[in-house]
């Protein structure tokens, strides 16, 4: 054991950066469960893991995981939810709500919306991405590309903030 | 077209998480943990005339108190590499702690009865901190007392040390022990919140 932060500091650190990859993946509210059970799986791996991984790769390779077995379940049925999902405050998540882009965002090929989210949203480089989504690393970068394009083409993205209503 | 540069774009897939969500998930996270056991190292800082303390929790008992003057950010790191590094702030395993500790400072409460983890010490430190609490309320102690209560008379130096290293002051009143003439002695809050201390418990 040697200068592995408290559990608490990887949270504060990565957990906004999780929750919008997880947001990109799945659409707001699949994604609050989708990080609660990275973070738990997380919680439990973190004494083992490696003090010089990337923690936030570690994170995004959970959340890829985790936003998988949602889709697999969401396709076997409806989910049960425990209530209607939460209203989008809009504060402080200027365009979150936009449903234009996500439904966008939501029409991509899986491979570009996750390139999309792990190269756009965390940041990741795409020797990551590849050992995350499989395949070459250039492919990684074919996806996130063609996921910009694609968003872009179909998006007015020099105008994040529309007149939208929920 | 085809510059892949940020744009309007990916702002909106990037942008900020408002405070209350991270909270709210952050709650969640904490409960999850607890259920699931996952939850070695739960923490709170509150406030007190001593300025904010730091207080920290195994499932077992109260492990760690600790003043602002030890940088909690260092105990916390140092809780990582001795204990666990799952580690939450949670304030609620600490409510009946830090409600106890309301009380005393107000002088409602002349003893603790919350469990107490003393795994952070061992050996004869542990031991002397074991007995620290028989010395009641405003009572004092000289550092040669306490080595004769724990039964090792000449141990006077390594009584001084156990208090030195107390994992919990204030809970564990080693600010009762004081040098054979009366003076102070040493604390790890430091003379001034120890002399505080000591006032409050004599008023």
């Amino acid at each position: 054991m040697g200068m592995k932060p408290p559990f608490e500091k990887v949270v504060a650190d990565h957990g906004g950066t999780v929750l919008r990859v997880c947001r990109v993946l799945l659409g707001s509210h699949d994604a609050d469960d989708a990080w609660s059970e990275t973070f738990v799986s997380a919680l439990r791996a973190y004494p083992e893991l490696p003090e010089t991984a990337n923690v936030e790769a570690w994170l995004v390779t959970i959340a890829h995981r985790k936003a998988i077995d949602v889709l697999r379940a969401a396709t076997r049925g409806p989910l049960p939810t425990e209530q209607l999902s939460e209203a989008p405050t809009g504060l402080g998540v200027p365009g979150a709500g936009d449903p234009d882009l996500w439904q966008f965002v939501r029409r991509l090929p899986d491979r570009q919306r996750q390139a999309v989210a792990y190269h756009y949203v965390a940041g990741l480089p795409y020797a990551e991405i590849a050992e995350i989504i499989g395949g070459t690393v250039d492919a990684a970068r074919r996806a996130a590309a063609d996921g910009i394009k694609n968003l872009r083409n179909n998006y007015p993205g020099a105008n994040p903030r529309g007149d939208h209503h929920e | 077209m085809s510059d892949i540069r940020p744009d309007g774009t990916t702002d909106i897939l990037s942008a900020p998480v408002d405070a209350e969500t991270m909270n709210r998930l952050h709650r969640r996270l904490v409960h999850q943990a607890e259920q699931e056991r996952l939850l070695d190292v739960a923490y709170t800082v509150v406030d007190s005339p001593l300025g904010r303390l730091l207080l920290a929790a195994t499932p077992r008992g109260l492990v760690r108190v600790a003043y602002a003057s030890e940088e909690h950010d260092q105990v916390l790191d140092t809780l990582a590499q001795k204990l666990s590094p799952r580690i939450l702030r949670a304030p609620q395993r600490l409510d009946v702690v830090a409600r106890e500790l309301e009380e005393y400072f107000a002088k409602h409460r002349q003893v603790f009865d919350v469990p107490l983890d003393l795994s952070l010490s061992h050996g004869f430190r542990q031991l002397v901190q074991q007995h620290l609490p028989e010395i009641g309320y405003g009572q004092t102690r000289s550092y040669r007392q306490v080595a004769e209560l724990v039964g090792n008379p000449n141990a006077v130096r390594a009584v001084g040390t156990a208090c030195a290293t107390n994992p919990l002051p204030v809970v564990i009143p080693c600010h009762r022990v004081l040098r054979a003439d009366g003076s102070l002695g040493g604390y790890i809050g430091g003379a001034a919140a120890k002399a505080t201390l000591l006032n409050l418990e004599a008023a």
